[in-house]
């Protein structure tokens, strides 16, 4: 029996926790500002990249053309010599047509009025007439990107305001364009070309095929190697391999294998596949090995990580049916763990689609002009066409370097997109 | 078979096979070499393709030096058919290739480039510097008062008072670069034995090579990297800031950026050609003699390379900023190339 009234303990209790309270209210209130701040700055980064990439970049994503009537001259172009013959004379032709104030016969004249085409419009006829050789002594419509300043120019980059000894073009030049523009020749569309041209030493002829096609050959590589050989690793050292200092010793090492730069790989990458194997350079086949030994370390982490989390229950229930260890593991835990190590490998190839520095290496930053047909075959990789592009001195490269990127990012966007789908879908709560 | 063992022999034939595989023909011409090079190595690669549409040539980018390297590594599939060079052959790498069994060289001198000194329009001091004064901002060493002293000068002012008063600031390529051997050897050495102490102290060359290379590292000279775009934006981002970089990137960005004068000659296409401009070197290729007539198409892309279309004036090399050989050399270099005529080795 006590007549203590427990009020009488508790009240200085109380007094202490209500003279705190103010004070843990406050510190509460500035650990979350803290947190949104942390928030906004993050997102305020993301948005700064991504608001000066589109702002330059969305201009490599239209093109500037001149649709032209080109008269296929007998006289320049004959039928027994194709593929050879004068289309860039002919299609200067067509040009100078609209414009009275030049005389064809001034070669200086007519190479200043051949350069508004892309360097590229001769040989897009070219194909035009050999493909069909009957278009020869006829008129036909041709549509032709315009050549790079005038790309600039047509697209306002070009500050007409400039002194005239200080831009690309001068007055001529300008009013050339102008004239053209004003009978209705220019017109501007969705660059297409960026996606289905390989590299070209012309900005307006430069695309990402090539490029895409090689990031592809060597995620596929990587996958092959690193899918296999990473989930079989990590299913016999979570499931079989005995508790010894050995298996210590090797989580420790994959785990520290997962940190190594990516540059170390690639010296690795040139000295034994390149050096020691006499592979090819540049090829995806070496660029996606190169990959592969660094996915497996986070694909290896990812399986166990997912093989842990499926519960001991299953195991057990399996176990005490009569199954025996290897169909516990086939029939049960994998199967389980599937989302979790897929979601794993599609963030660990993400990662590996944006690696730069081992592919510099082994030298996938080489200029090709067309897309390689096998993975054997030389070929640039995303980024580093990103890298060439950003080191190469034409105004026009400039967009297209933020536009690869902005592709760049849209291709890992929708990988782990698919991660995450995959997880929300298949994921199962325990 | 024991486990260790299979695995072992697995691993073997595997190796094997892959050298095998990759031992077996390559239809593609590899090129390799200096960076200033390779944009007109991209040109040639790309019309010839179109010309001829022959499978596309693999051009890497990898620097003087380190193209030396490979295509010095031996004669057979797995090197490199032509390297592009922004300065001569050296002997030592002439040597390498000789012991590796590439002897048979021949050397193309295709034409000059102009090596710029820029700074942004939005200075609007008219700089004209004698090499004398550039090499008094960016040496290491320089003479004060009859002295050979580690390089005091902070400001255009204390090298000639008819210069602002601002801080020296520089930015310029790293050793590494062909660029960089191109600027000191034009440049800083021209520009030392200029001065005053070495001309009349009885310096020779030998001197100049060894006390005028090094480029300061207290500051004012930045190496910026082998990417001469970046470099174009950071002098644009400070008007103050000079950029050391190749002629064509001068030419690209001249609404703005102007160059520096040397000696009251501006940088253009026809000082650069004419000689007036002191600051130009000649940039070269070399082919694997050996290699003509296995790779396929090499002697094709080679003719491409040495068409008057390519290499003539107001072909598509000058285009992009070379500056073509006078006529009389250029139809001796066609000549030499063609006939495939081999090298003999470096002089110095």
């Amino acid at each position: 029996m006590t007549d203590i009234p427990s009020g009488a303990v508790a009240r200085p209790a109380m007094d202490k926790v209500r003279a705190s309270l103010s004070r843990r209210h406050r510190r509460q209130f500035i650990l979350q500002a803290l947190g949104v701040t942390a928030i906004s700055l993050a997102f305020l980064m993301l948005f700064i990249l991504l608001a000066s990439l589109i702002s330059s970049g969305h201009k490599a994503f239209t093109q500037t053309e001149i649709t032209l009537q080109v008269f296929i001259d007998p006289g320049e172009i004959r039928s027994e010599r194709l593929p050879r013959g004068d289309f860039d004379d002919v299609l200067a032709a067509a040009l100078v047509a609209h414009l009275p104030s030049v005389d064809p016969n001034d070669r200086a004249a007519m190479r200043v009025v051949g350069g508004i085409l892309s360097n590229g419009a001769q040989f897009q006829l070219r194909d035009r007439v050999v493909a069909d050789p009957s278009l020869i002594g006829q008129t036909i419509a041709l549509r032709v990107p315009v050549s790079d300043p005038y790309d600039q120019l047509h697209k306002n980059l070009l500050d007409r305001t400039t002194p005239e000894s200080q831009r690309r073009l001068d007055d001529t030049q300008i009013a050339f364009f102008d004239r053209l523009n004003g009978i209705g020749a220019i017109s501007t569309s969705v660059n297409t070309g960026l996606l289905t041209n390989a590299d070209s030493r012309f900005p307006e002829l430069a695309g990402l095929k090539g490029a895409i096609v090689g990031s592809f050959w060597a995620l596929l590589t990587c996958f092959l190697i690193s899918f296999p050989l990473g989930i079989g690793a990590a299913i016999y050292l979570e499931e079989f391999a005995p508790r010894t200092k050995l298996s210590d010793v090797i989580e420790v090492n994959i785990n520290n294998l997962a940190a190594v730069p990516s540059v170390v790989f690639g010296l690795l990458a040139l000295a034994v596949f390149i050096g020691w194997f006499g592979m090819p350079r540049s090829a995806p086949l070496v660029g996606g090995m190169t990959l592969a030994l660094m996915t497996m370390p986070t694909i290896i982490i990812a399986t166990r990580a997912a093989l842990k989390a499926v519960p001991p229950s299953i195991r057990e229930a399996a176990l005490g049916v009569g199954a025996s260890k290897q169909q516990v593991v086939f029939g049960h835990v994998v199967p389980l763990a599937m989302p979790g190590i897929l979601t794993g490998t599609i963030i660990g190839l993400a990662q590996a689609l944006g690696e730069t520095a081992p592919l510099l290496l082994i030298g996938m930053n080489a200029f090709i002009t067309s897309a390689p047909p096998t993975p054997f075959d030389s070929a640039t990789a995303l980024p580093t066409q990103i890298f060439i592009w950003a080191d190469s001195p034409e105004r026009g490269f400039v967009s297209r370097t933020s536009a690869a990127i902005l592709v760049l990012l849209s291709f890992l966007i929708l990988m782990n997109a698919i991660a995450i789908y995959l997880r929300s879908k298949f994921e199962r709560k325990w | 078979m024991p486990y260790p063992k299979l695995t072992a022999s697995v691993f073997a034939v595997a190796a094997i096979s892959t050298t095998a595989a990759f031992a077996q023909s390559r239809d593609a011409i590899r090129i390799v070499g200096s960076s200033t090079v390779f944009p007109y190595t991209q040109a040639v690669a790309e019309q010839f393709v179109n010309n001829t549409g022959a499978p596309s040539p693999v051009v890497e980018s990898t620097g003087t030096g380190g193209g030396m390297q490979i295509f010095c590594g031996g004669i057979g599939e797995s090197h490199a058919d032509v390297t592009g060079a922004s300065r001569a052959m050296k002997a030592s790498e002439f040597e390498l290739c000789q012991k590796n069994g590439v002897t048979d060289i021949t050397e193309a001198l295709i034409g000059f480039d102009g090596l710029s000194l820029a700074i942004s329009r939005k200075n609007d001091f008219g700089w004209n510097l004698t090499l004398g004064e550039v090499y008094l901002a960016l040496g290491a060493q320089v003479p004060v008062n009859g002295e050979w002293v580690d390089n005091p000068y902070t400001k255009w002012s204390d090298i000639n008072p008819g210069l602002p008063e601002t801080e020296i600031l520089a930015y310029g390529p790293p050793p590494t670069s062909g660029t960089r051997d191109a600027f000191v050897e034009l440049a800083m050495h021209a520009g030392c034995e200029e001065l005053d102490y070495v001309a009349t102290g009885g310096f020779d060359g030998d001197w100049v090579e060894e006390n005028c290379s090094r480029m300061r590292t207290d500051g004012p000279f930045v190496e910026a990297g082998e990417n001469d775009n970046l470099i174009v934006q950071r002098i644009e981002a400070d008007p103050n800031a000079m950029g050391i970089f190749g002629y064509s990137f001068l030419y690209e960005n001249m609404d703005k950026l102007k160059g520096v004068q040397i000696k009251g000659v501006e940088p253009s296409i026809d000082t650069i050609a004419d000689k007036s401009y002191p600051v130009s070197r000649p940039l070269y290729f070399y082919i694997k003699n050996a290699h003509r007539g296995v790779i396929p198409n090499l002697d094709a892309f080679i003719e491409e390379y040495m068409s008057d279309d390519a290499l003539a004036s107001g072909g598509y090399l000058s285009e992009r900023g070379l500056v073509p050989l006078a006529e009389d050399r250029m139809q001796t270099l066609q000549d030499n190339v063609l006939n495939g005529q081999s090298m003999e080795g470096p002089a110095g």
